[in-house]
């Protein structure tokens, strides 16, 4: 099946600005499930609200459109329910750490087999351009009118001590890596998270100053380093990508299994 | 036959009939005084393959329920006030979406963390009117364990008939009271099961698009037909849609399905109306003190009845309005400041003779109160 299957042709055109990166991560999404041979018929996507979550309604998958940031909450329930379905979970950031932060440590504390895909444009691109906990400290938008004062964390220093057992960060700039993470993050057995650092070039990018699409993406390029590298020994303010956990631990559905052969003996 | 006779208590007898029922799905967060339920089904549950999660709050938990639902599943949850406010925003997804599962709200004292371990009626409108927009809802009550046992298995019926979320109404004193009851065999009860489409895969399936009869069969996630549930206003294949008139067919789709079904949906039990001069009208706990009253005082020669309530919502006026038609009197009894009351006003043609006995201070409203306040309406003085 080709990736051009896994497309609502009918849902079309997007919502999404000229130069979204959101966009680029449907495109990475859609090689990555074709690489990985899944059957459309087993994958769910579930997602919140924002400009990010609308990337479920264009796959064509099971696609379940939620409240903004239970998207995680809602999966739970899909995949504890029937644990044979592959469950991708895209948030943005606010979705994912704001509103939804808690679903999100509980998640990865659960180990529960699905990818959470953080797309991390560190803004609130759906309602106007607000700051984010994401959008780090000195940042400007429209309800920090005289500069950020709040601090944002990191996003795979959070999942690594919540408990997730596949953590990883990467950019709409490196496209195949990202094709690659995000094989490995859905072929992962437990709680994956995939960090995709996104431009949204219509409010971070303008209020920011940093400018276009393609200015944006430039950043990502010379901002980030794989990890280990040496580039980050020299100039450690660059934003590392690659994979920082992958490890096999109890699973939380296939434990409830052992539960239920347990309750039934007794 | 085998009779099981079972001595326990309400929440637990909520918990028997929800396997009885199908449920294969629980997800939940503990609070007082409705933690028996998820305790139970803690236990029972896994024994039949069904699944039990205690989640990180409420507002997951409501999410929780409506995803496993999605997969084909009877689901459902169990809470009190505090936990039923934070399940209002999934609550009108599940509404929106068209998603069946049941949710129990355990009455405490509210408002806030109220009363966490005494009893109220004080979520009657909460669960009419907790979540935004217009819509329509499904609230059940029962006031002792055989109706217990009922009332929870035609809470999955519902939500499985008109693809809705249904509340089922308890409180603390019913819940927490222990006493006996008979398990029915299995099969007595009628269950309701999920309508599923019969569209073959290839072929369009209309995820929301009504049937005649304003069913909608489902497909599981999981299923041949992949399609997409959002809590926007959605067309027939569930993509979000402002189209004026689509917008406005969903909305009355949505209210209609339920209202238009009132009488299919009331449930209702009457203790001497036939003759009788005052009417009192009741529901939960509070018809249990009712009861004891109106046989007490039909053993002296009044003329007095009860018509219990056990459809809150949608609200049954017409039977309502029936019943208090031929009567001088009627007096509304409640644990809140007049909910059910205001209603019953509404609904007859003599407002002005409807009086609420009510009790707001944590404690069950006991047949002497009532005795007194009936005395006091009849100005005969305490
Ligand atoms: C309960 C609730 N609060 C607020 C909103 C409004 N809202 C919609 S999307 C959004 C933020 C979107 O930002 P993000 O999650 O980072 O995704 P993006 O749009 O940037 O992709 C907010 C605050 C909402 N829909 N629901
Ligand atoms: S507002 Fe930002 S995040 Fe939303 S579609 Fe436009 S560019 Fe993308």
């Amino acid at each position: 099946m080709a990736s051009k299957d896994f497309i609502r042709k009918r849902f079309f055109p997007h919502i999404w600005c000229p130069g979204c990166g959101h966009g680029i991560i449907l495109n990475g999404l859609v090689r990555a499930v074709e690489n990985l041979g899944l059957d459309r018929k087993n994958i769910v996507m579930v997602s919140g609200i924002g400009c990010s979550a609308r990337i479920s309604g264009y796959v064509d998958f099971h696609s379940l459109h939620t409240l903004h940031g239970r998207a995680l909450a809602f999966a739970t329930g899909v995949k504890l329910s029937k644990p044979e379905l592959d469950v991708i979970v895209p948030m943005g950031d606010g979705d994912a750490l704001a509103i939804g932060g808690n679903h999100f440590i509980h998640a990865a504390r659960r180990n529960i087999e699905m990818t959470a895909i953080v797309m991390n444009n560190r803004i609130y691109g759906m309602t106007g351009g607000q700051f984010s906990p994401l959008s780090g400290y000195g940042t400007m938008g429209t309800t920090v009118p005289y500069g950020n004062i709040d601090h944002d964390f990191d996003v795979v220093d959070l999942s690594l001590s919540a408990g997730a057992t596949f953590v990883a960060r990467t950019t709409t700039y490196h496209v195949h890596e990202m094709i690659d993470l995000l094989t490995k993050a859905i072929s992962h057995k437990g709680f994956s998270v995939l960090e995709v650092l996104t431009q949204c070039p219509t409010y971070f990018g303008r209020r920011n100053r940093i400018g276009d699409a393609v200015q944006m993406m430039e950043t990502y390029k010379t901002g980030t380093t794989r990890i280990g590298s040496k580039k980050k020994q020299e100039n450690p303010e660059l934003i590392e990508r690659g994979i920082f956990a992958q490890k096999e631990l109890p699973e939380y559905c296939r434990e409830y299994d052992s539960i239920i052969e347990k309750a039934k003996r007794k | 036959m085998n009779k099981t006779i079972r001595f326990m208590q309400g929440n637990e007898v909520c918990a028997e009939a929800a396997i009885y029922a199908g449920v294969n799905f629980f997800a939940g967060y503990p609070i007082t005084p409705s933690t028996e339920i998820a305790e139970s089904l803690a236990l029972r549950l896994p024994e039949s393959g069904g699944k039990f999660i205690q989640m990180e709050d409420e507002i997951s938990s409501m999410c929780a329920i409506v995803g496993a639902s999605l997969t084909g599943n009877k689901a459902m949850t169990a809470t009190s006030g505090p936990g039923f406010s934070l399940m209002q925003e999934a609550l009108g997804y599940a509404i929106m979406a068209e998603i069946p599962c049941v949710i129990v709200n355990v009455m405490r004292g509210g408002p806030s963390t109220g009363l966490p371990t005494q009893v109220g009626q004080g979520d009657v409108y909460q669960t009419r009117y907790g979540t935004h927009g217009d819509h329509a809802i499904i609230t059940l009550t029962a006031s002792n364990h055989a109706d217990i046992f009922r009332m929870t298995i035609e809470a999955f019926n519902f939500a499985e008939t008109y693809r809705t979320p249904v509340i089922l109404l308890l409180d603390e004193v019913t819940g927490h009271l222990r006493e006996k009851i008979e398990i029915p065999e299995p099969g007595k009860i009628p269950l309701v099961k999920r309508l599923r489409t019969a569209v073959k895969a290839g072929v369009d399936y209309h995820p929301y698009l009504p049937r005649e009869d304003g069913r909608l069969p489902m497909s599981d996630f999981g299923d041949v037909h992949r399609y997409n549930v959002t809590g926007l206003y959605h067309d027939m294949w569930g993509f979000p849609t402002t189209n004026p008139p689509v917008v406005y067919g969903l909305i009355r789709h949505l209210v209609d399905k339920i209202e238009n079904n009132t009488p299919r949906i009331t449930r209702f039990r009457k203790y001497y109306t036939k003759d009788a001069d005052t009417l009192f009208i009741s529901y939960g706990a509070s018809a249990r003190s009712t009861l004891h009253l109106v046989e007490n005082r039909r053993k002296r020669g009044e003329n007095v009845g009860l018509l219990e309530l056990q459809t809150l919502w949608p609200f049954p006026a017409e039977i309502v309005r029936d019943a208090c038609s031929k009567v001088s009197l009627v007096i509304v009894v409640e644990m809140n400041m007049g909910q059910i009351a205001k209603e019953v006003k509404l609904a007859v043609n003599n407002p002005e003779n409807v009086f609420l006995a009510n009790r707001i201070d944590g404690e069950l409203i006991t047949p002497t109160d009532l005795r007194n306040t009936l005395r006091v309406i009849q100005g005969k003085g305490v």
